[in-house]
């Protein structure tokens, strides 16, 4: 424990931005991740066991395509753009044969293809760790906020959460087709009797569940090594918000996940070697308190 | 026993007498089971397939004691790996530390293991489904975290290192690999014996109608809340018992040995032999460490094939091979009697 340090940056505002900010980089990446298991989760009321996976391949995908191309913006659209489609041909292959089954039975499902994923980036892109680079477009100075250090990759990337929140949350709420999913996630049978393909609003939302978390890490990619395995701190933690914030809330998700972030970043200076302790006894308490998650309804 | 179960025994009295003869049928199969297995190393110098049986021990308790809590009550535990590990590290951390002889030992982490259990288990029980799962794999990574930040007293991600010392006692000298051997298979029989009277026991059957209908148990007076903790509580120590197993076989104890996956392993094992009967747990356990051994023998891509044999079993089976067997076995004979 080093209490010292963490009382020293919060009184310090240079150590207090760089802090938040890196907190803040956790918890967006966290929150894209996060969401897309939660609205899967909403909808399709499956836990994706097999969501680490996806933000692997989108950071794998982004990397190939920024050294075959050199161009950020296509590295991103490789990323999530495939992602997606892996996420669409997923759920119309294996995981619609295990709706209504045991949970049990689709957290064995998920498991196997967290193995075999594992293994096909170990066979395509080798075992060892990768690294995709820092594209030259972002490599000028970092601001200085208040004496503390800001690169400004790190504003894209917070930028680009929010968006997707935004976008996410207006989009559910208000547009024909977000009621049309809101509609199946309540009463499939029913949305089915009237008329709309519910396998295919089923598949589109794990596509773009598939595609948050690869777009997540394709913006990930060039802050962070590239390993096979490497979706499963970030499956591990994803869950975490998830239940915290509750499960099928994106607002809940946010909140979590920006929690858990700034948890992280001033964690790792008060208790460098308990910090992940610190996040699971925080989600021991938020359980215990109220076992649907800070946002999640009564019997979900 | 509460008043209600007194009184359902009573009615059930008739069937007492088939019950007791059960309860001889099981004995005796465990008493032939473990002559088998005592006999082997007469029939088979293998150092490694008396290794194999070790580790089968090992994993066969921890898994069979997570079959009392999915497959009887119902219980989705995500975590119960961490009475595993911590049963490893408690008796590993005992031997090196207070150098007593190792029944005392033994008994000792049987001892921590119940009161943690208690107290986590209090905490737990009260939620439903897929909550508890969560709860309990949180708590299974704050014992891991625990495990890897107080690198003073367990080692850290070193693992508890040095050697476990195994001093004789009563004439049996675990150093020795024949002792060992012989040992963890005992103590094999006995445990799934206690949990076969467990499971066959009014209680047991408590049990599967929490799992049933846990509102109406609860309407014929039984406290569910109750009942639950107390086989988390059972199943935790058996589950220690197999981390103590484990831990004299590596001489040592590892922080993966409460990782979450080991949750996941002891999970996947039920459900490769199947939960609905009670040796399901023991066919899948030789079967995933077989697998194991064997994939791991032949390619490096292990993961593909386990995937491969996983995803036969979810989608192609749909169930355990114990509870494919006893269904075919079923149907068989029904068929049979029909002509």
């Amino acid at each position: 424990m080093d209490l010292d340090a963490l009382a020293g940056c919060l009184s310090s505002s240079a150590c207090l931005v760089t802090q938040t900010t890196s907190g803040l980089i956790i918890g967006m990446l966290l929150f894209l991740v996060a969401v897309g298991l939660t609205l899967i989760f909403g909808v399709l009321k499956v836990v994706n066991f097999s969501h680490g996976a996806f933000y692997m391949f989108g950071a794998y995908f982004a990397m190939s395509a920024y050294q075959l191309t050199g161009s950020f913006a296509l590295a991103m659209l490789a990323g999530a753009a495939g992602t997606a489609i892996l996420g669409l041909i997923f759920e119309r292959v294996f995981m619609s044969r295990v709706y209504g089954a045991d949970v049990l039975m689709q957290l064995l499902v998920c498991y196997a293809f967290v193995l075999i994923f594992d293994d096909v980036v170990r066979i395509i892109w080798g075992p060892e760790f990768k690294a995709m680079g820092m594209p030259s477009a972002f490599q000028v100075m970092p601001l200085f906020i208040a004496g503390g250090v800001v690169p400004p990759y790190y504003l894209l990337l917070i930028s680009v959460a929010l968006v997707a929140a935004i976008v996410l949350g207006i989009g559910l709420s208000r547009s024909r087709i977000g009621k049309v999913i809101r509609a199946a996630a309540h009463n499939p049978g029913m949305v089915s009797a009237l008329g709309i393909n519910t396998g295919l609003i089923f598949g589109g939302v794990f596509a773009l569940g598939g595609m948050l978390a690869g777009l997540a890490g394709a913006l990930a990619a060039p802050v962070r090594s590239l390993t096979p395995g490497m979706g499963f701190s970030v499956l591990i933690e994803s869950f975490i918000v998830t239940v915290i914030g509750g499960m099928g809330s994106i607002l809940g998700a946010l909140i979590g996940a920006l929690l858990l972030g700034l948890i992280r970043s001033f964690g790792s200076l008060g208790f460098p070697l308990f910090t992940e302790g610190l996040m699971y006894l925080f989600m021991v308490i938020v359980l215990v308190s109220k076992p649907t998650g800070l946002f999640g309804k009564e019997a979900a | 026993m509460t008043e209600l179960e007194a009184g359902r025994a009573q009615t059930l009295a008739p069937a007492r007498s088939g019950a007791a003869l059960r309860r001889y049928r099981d004995v005796l199969i465990a008493l032939i089971a473990f002559a088998v297995l005592a006999s082997l190393p007469l029939l088979s110098g293998s150092k490694a397939l008396l290794d194999f049986v070790i580790r089968c021990s090992a994993y066969g308790l921890f898994a069979t004691s997570l079959n009392l809590l999915v497959g009887y009550t119902g219980l989705t535990s995500f975590g119960h790996g961490m009475f595993f590990g911590l049963g490893a590290y408690s008796f590993g951390l005992i031997m090196q530390k207070l150098g007593v002889p190792i029944p005392v030992a033994f008994v000792a982490t049987l001892a921590i293991t119940a009161v943690v259990a208690a107290i986590i288990g209090a905490i737990c029980v009260r939620l439903k489904e897929i909550y508890f799962a969560f709860v309990t794999l949180a708590f299974q990574m704050l014992i891991h975290s625990t495990i890897l930040s107080w690198a003073s007293f367990t080692g850290g991600d070193q693992g508890l290192r040095g050697g476990i010392p195994r001093p004789a006692f009563l004439g049996i000298n675990l150093a020795n690999h024949i002792h060992l051997y012989i040992a963890s298979c005992a103590l094999l029989i006995l445990g799934l014996l206690a949990m076969r009277q467990i499971a066959q026991s009014p209680f047991g059957y408590t049990l599967r109608m929490i799992r049933d209908n846990a509102a109406r148990a609860s309407f014929l007076g039984i406290d569910v809340w109750r009942a639950k903790l107390t086989v988390f509580v059972l199943a935790a120590l058996f589950a220690s018992m197999g981390g103590m197993v484990m831990a004299l076989f590596v001489s040592g104890a590892y922080p993966e040995f409460a990782y979450w996956t080991i949750s996941g392993e002891a999970i996947f094992i039920n459900m490769l032999g199947g939960v609905s009967t009670f040796l399901g747990p023991m066919v899948g356990t030789v079967l995933l460490l077989l697998l194991n051994d064997t994939v791991t023998r032949f390619t490096e891509y292990h993961g593909i094939v386990l995937g491969i044999v996983i995803l036969f079993f979810a989608l192609g089976l749909r169930k355990g091979l114990l509870d494919f067997v006893a269904e075919w076995y079923a149907h068989r004979r029904e068929t049979g009697e029909g002509r």
